[in-house]
C-alpha cells in the first residue's frame, strides 16, 4: 500500500479523494441543493447497495469461471449452462422439499458432478487445445440449453425466498430528515444482504483457502507452472478435478442465489456467462480478487446506470470492459 | 437398362405428385416469440393459434392450409430474420406474424419489400404499425397499446380516486403505446402523471427501478411483461413495496397471473385495461375459453387464455375465414383475398372486430379488476366493458395527429 503511494502520489491521492466522497455520500445527510440535482438519497443509497450485492452475485458465478481458466487454461464457455442447471435444480429441490438451505447444497452437488464430467470426459481429451476446448464448449452449452429447454420448458422459474428472509430490514443509514426532525432511515430487503453477506464469506474462505492451507499451495504452484507441479509428484490430475467440482459448484449455487433474486428462464445462462466474462476480463483472467474487484465495478456500473443513464445502462458495462481492455488488457488485478 | 428407366419413372411420378400436393396447400409462416424474455407469450400464443385450428378446422375448399413456424425474441431483427427465412426458404404465401411491439413496425416496412404476399399481424400492438405509414398488404386484427388503455385513465381517476400517478415501463414501442393511451385520458380527466420511468426490455434486476419509485403518488402503473414482470413483482415484494398498482394488457394477464410463487399476488385488486378480461360472461368468450382448455392439458396451458392467445386465435381466425370466403384463390398477387380481409367482420371471442381504412382493427376494450378466485388463483374480472373503440381513441384525427407519435415523453401530461 505504501508503497503504492510512493510510487503513483498522483494516482493516490484521486483514490483518497474518490473514497472520501463516497463515504461522505452514503454517511451524511444530504444538502437540499444535492438532492434536487441529483435526486433523492434513498435512491442513490438503493442503487449502491444493489450494486454491491449484485455484484455479490457476479463475483459467485465469475469466481469459479476464473479460477478454472487460472488452474487448467480451460476456458469453460458451458459456465453459463452449469448456473442455470443449478438454478433449476434449487428450484426442483426447494419447492418439493420447502427447504431453501437444502436447495443449495444439492444444487452445489449435482452441478459440481456435471463438472467432474465435464473435466473427466471433455476436457481431458483435449488438454493445451484451447481452441478445441472453446469450440467444444459452446456446442455444450447450446446442447445444454436445449436440453433445459426441453426439460423445464421456457417458462420462468422463481425460487421462493424463505418467509425469515421477505420484506425489508432499516439500516442504520440515515436517508432524509423529516421535518420533524426525526431521521429516516434506509429500508432493504434483507434477502439480498443475506446473499451478499454469504457471498463476502464464500470469498474470503475461499481466499484462505487459495493462500493459507496446503491445497490452496498446490493450486496456486498449478497456476503458476503446471508441469513442474506435476513433475513434484502432485497429482495434478485429481487437482484438477477437483477445483472444476468446485468451481461448478460455485456456479451452481450461484444459481440459485439468481433464481431467488431474480428468475431463472431460457437465455439466463448466455447472460451470466456473459456477465462473469465482463468481470473476468475487467478484474484479470484467473485471480480470485480480480474477480471480486471485477464483479463489483460491474455491479454498481449496472445499477447505477439503471438509475441515472437508464436508456445506455447497458452500453456502461461495455464501455468499461472497452476501456478496461485498452489501458490494462490484462485486467485490473492481474499479475501478469 | 429398362429397370433403370422404371426406377427413373417410378421417381419422376414421385415429384410430379409431390408437387401436385404442393398445389393443393397453402403455405403459412407463423412467428412467435419463444424465446427471450417474451417466451411465455409466445407459447401461449401458439396455444391460441392451435385452438383456432381446432375449431376451425385446416381445409380450405379442396386445399389444405400448412403451417410453419419460426422463432423471435421481441427485437425487430430477429422477427425480420424468422420472417426473411419463412419467404425465402419456406416459400410460405401467407404470414401471420409478429407478436411484439417493435417486430410489428418492422414486419410492416419489410411487408412493403414483399407487395405480392400479405401479412396478418398476430398480436403485436405499436401504434406506429399502422397508424403511419401502413403497409397495403398488412392487416391488424386486434386493437393497438393505446386503444388498449381505453377507460382505465377514467376508472382511476373517478371510481378509484387517483390524482397522481407514476409510470414504470419497458423501453419499446407497444409500452409506449400504451403509456399513451393510459395518460391521454388520465390526464385528460384531471390527473397527473408525476414520473415516467422506463427499463431496457430482459431487466432482470430491478432493485433500483423500485428504490427509484416516487412515494407521493396514489398509484403506480406498471407496463412490463413476461419475465420483466414476474422479476419485478418478486423484488418488489422483498422490498416490501406498498402501493397501489394499476396494470397494462401484458401485466394483468394469465401469463404474469399465473406465474408460480406468490409475489404476484400484490396484484390483487390492481385495475387495468386490456382486450380481452378472464372472467367476461359473454357465451362467445366463455366457447372460446373451454375450446382453449379442452385443447391442452391443465399442466400445458394457463387457467384461462391470455391476451396472446386470443390475439393470434383472432388473426388465425381471420385468416381462415377471408380464405374460404374467395376458396383459397391467391391469384393475381392475393387481391381476392386481401378485399376479403379487409372487408371481414369477425365475431371474435373477445367482441366485434372490423378494420379501418389503414387494416387497423376497431374492437372492444375491458377495464379489468384483479380478483383472487379463493384457490389461490388470479383472474382479472370485468369492471366495463368499451365496444367500438378506434385507432384515435375517439378524437378527432386532425387533433389526434396534433398529439404526436408515442414515445418515452409524448403525449404531455395535459387535456388535448
Amino acid at each position: 500500500m505504501s508503497r503504492f503511494v510512493e510510487r503513483h502520489p498522483a494516482w493516490a491521492l484521486v483514490t483518497i479523494i474518490a473514497v472520501a466522497v463516497a463515504l461522505w455520500l452514503i454517511f451524511a445527510v444530504w444538502p437540499p441543493g444535492l438532492e434536487e440535482a441529483i435526486g433523492r438519497k434513498r435512491v442513490f443509497l438503493n442503487a449502491v447497495f444493489n450494486g454491491i450485492t449484485l455484484g455479490g452475485l457476479y463475483f459467485l458465478v465469475a469466481s469459479g469461471f476464473t479460477l478454472i481458466f487460472g488452474l487448467m487454461r480451460n476456458v469453460n464457455l458451458a459456465h453459463g449452462s452449469l448456473y442455470l442447471f443449478g438454478g433449476y435444480v434449487g428450484y426442483a429441490i426447494s419447492s418439493s422439499t420447502g427447504s431453501w438451505i437444502l436447495g443449495f447444497v444439492v444444487a452445489f452437488i449435482l452441478t459440481a458432478l456435471v463438472g467432474v464430467l465435464l473435466q473427466v470426459i471433455v476436457f481431458r481429451r483435449m488438454e493445451g487445445q484451447d481452441l478445441r476446448q472453446t469450440m467444444v464448449t459452446i456446442g455444450l452449452s447450446i446442447v445444454f440449453a436445449d436440453l433445459m429447454l426441453w426439460a423445464c420448458g421456457g417458462d420462468f422459474y422463481q425460487i421462493q425466498t424463505p418467509n425469515w428472509l421477505i420484506g425489508p430490514i432499516e439500516l442504520p443509514l440515515v436517508t432524509a430528515i423529516k421535518s420533524s426532525g426525526e431521521p429516516v432511515y434506509l429500508r432493504y430487503p434483507m434477502v439480498r444482504l443475506v446473499i451478499f453477506i454469504a457471498s463476502v464469506i464464500i470469498g474470503v474462505a475461499m481466499w484462505l483457502a487459495l493462500n493459507r492451507t496446503r491445497i490452496g499451495m498446490i493450486i496456486r504452484a498449478g497456476v503458476d507452472d503446471r508441469d513442474i507441479l506435476a513433475a513434484t509428484g502432485v497429482r495434478i490430475q485429481l487437482v484438477f478435478v477437483a477445483v472444476f467440482a468446485f468451481g461448478a459448484g460455485l456456479a451452481g449455487i450461484a444459481g440459485v442465489v439468481g433464481g431467488t433474486f431474480q428468475s431463472l428462464s431460457p437465455g439466463e445462462d448466455i447472460r451470466f456467462l456473459l456477465a462473469s466474462l465482463v468481470v473476468v476480463i475487467v478484474g484479470g483472467m484467473g485471480s480470485i480478487p480480480g474477480a471480486a474487484l471485477g464483479a463489483l465495478i460491474i455491479g454498481l456500473a449496472e445499477q447505477l446506470g439503471s438509475v441515472y443513464i437508464p436508456t445506455y445502462a447497458i452500453v456502461v458495462t461495455f464501455l468499461i470492459m472497452v476501456l478496461v481492455l485498452a489501458i490494462r488488457p490484462q485486467g485490473l488485478l492481474a499479475r501478469r | 437398362m429398362s429397370k433403370c428407366s422404371i426406377g427413373l419413372l417410378a421417381l419422376s411420378s414421385l415429384f410430379l405428385s409431390g408437387a401436385a400436393i404442393a398445389q393443393e396447400k397453402i403455405k403459412v409462416g407463423v412467428t412467435a416469440t419463444l424465446e427471450g424474455t417474451y417466451t411465455v407469450l409466445g407459447e401461449d400464443g401458439m396455444r391460441g393459434h392451435q385452438t383456432a385450428l381446432n375449431v376451425l378446422g385446416k381445409k380450405i375448399g379442396d386445399k389444405e392450409l400448412e403451417f410453419i413456424v419460426a422463432s423471435t425474441d421481441a427485437t425487430p431483427d430477429s422477427a425480420v430474420r424468422a420472417v426473411r427465412k419463412l419467404i425465402e426458404q419456406d416459400k410460405v404465401q401467407i404470414l401471420l406474424s409478429p407478436l411484439s411491439g417493435d417486430e410489428g413496425i418492422a414486419v410492416k416496412n419489410f411487408a412493403k419489400t414483399h407487395p405480392e404476399l400479405t401479412f396478418i399481424n398476430a398480436a403485436s400492438g405499436a401504434q406506429e404499425t399502422t397508424y403511419v405509414d401502413p403497409a397495403p398488404n398488412f392487416f391488424r386484427y386486434n386493437m393497438d397499446g393505446a386503444q388498449w388503455q381505453v377507460g382505465l385513465g377514467k376508472y382511476a381517476y373517478e371510481e378509484k380516486k387517483y390524482r397522481k400517478i407514476a409510470t414504470v415501463g419497458e423501453d419499446y414501442s407497444f409500452i409506449y403505446t400504451q403509456v399513451f393511451g393510459l395518460v391521454l385520458e388520465f390526464c385528460g380527466a384531471g390527473g397527473q402523471v408525476t414520473n415516467r420511468q422506463w427499463v431496457p426490455l430482459g431487466t432482470k434486476d430491478f432493485a433500483s427501478v423500485i428504490a427509484a419509485l416516487p412515494d407521493d403518488v396514489d398509484a403506480i402503473y406498471l407496463g412490463l411483461g413476461g419475465a420483466d414482470a414476474v422479476n419485478f413483482l418478486n423484488q418488489y415484494q422483498q422490498a416490501g413495496g406498498k402501493a397501489h398498482l394499476m396494470g397494462g394488457s401484458i401485466m394483468i394477464d394469465q401469463t404474469i397471473l399465473s406465474s408460480k410463487g406468490n409475489a404476484k399476488n400484490a396484484l390483487i385488486g390492481t385495475i387495468a385495461a386490456s382486450g380481452q378480461a378472464d372472467t367476461w360472461e359473454d357465451p362467445g368468450w366463455q366457447k372460446f375459453v373451454k375450446a382453449y382448455q379442452d385443447a391442452f392439458p391443465p399442466n400445458k396451458r394457463f387457467p384461462s387464455p391470455s391476451l396472446l392467445a386470443t390475439n393470434y386465435y383472432d388473426s388465425t381466425m381471420a385468416l381462415i375465414l377471408a380464405l374460404r370466403q374467395v376458396n383459397g384463390d391467391l391469384s393475381n398477387n392475393q387481391a381476392k383475398f386481401r378485399e376479403a380481409l379487409a372487408k371481414i367482420e369477425l365475431d371474435a371471442p373477445n367482441g366485434k372486430i372490423k378494420l379501418d381504412s389503414n387494416r387497423q382493427a376497431i374492437g372492444t376494450n375491458f377495464v379489468t379488476e384483479v380478483v383472487d378466485d379463493g384457490k389461490g388463483a388470479l383472474f382479472s374480472k370485468v369492471v366495463k366493458v368499451i365496444p367500438n373503440v378506434n385507432q384515435t381513441l375517439g378524437y378527432d384525427p386532425a387533433v389526434f395527429s396534433k398529439i404526436g407519435l408515442p414515445s418515452r415523453t409524448v403525449p404531455e401530461c395535459k387535456k388535448y
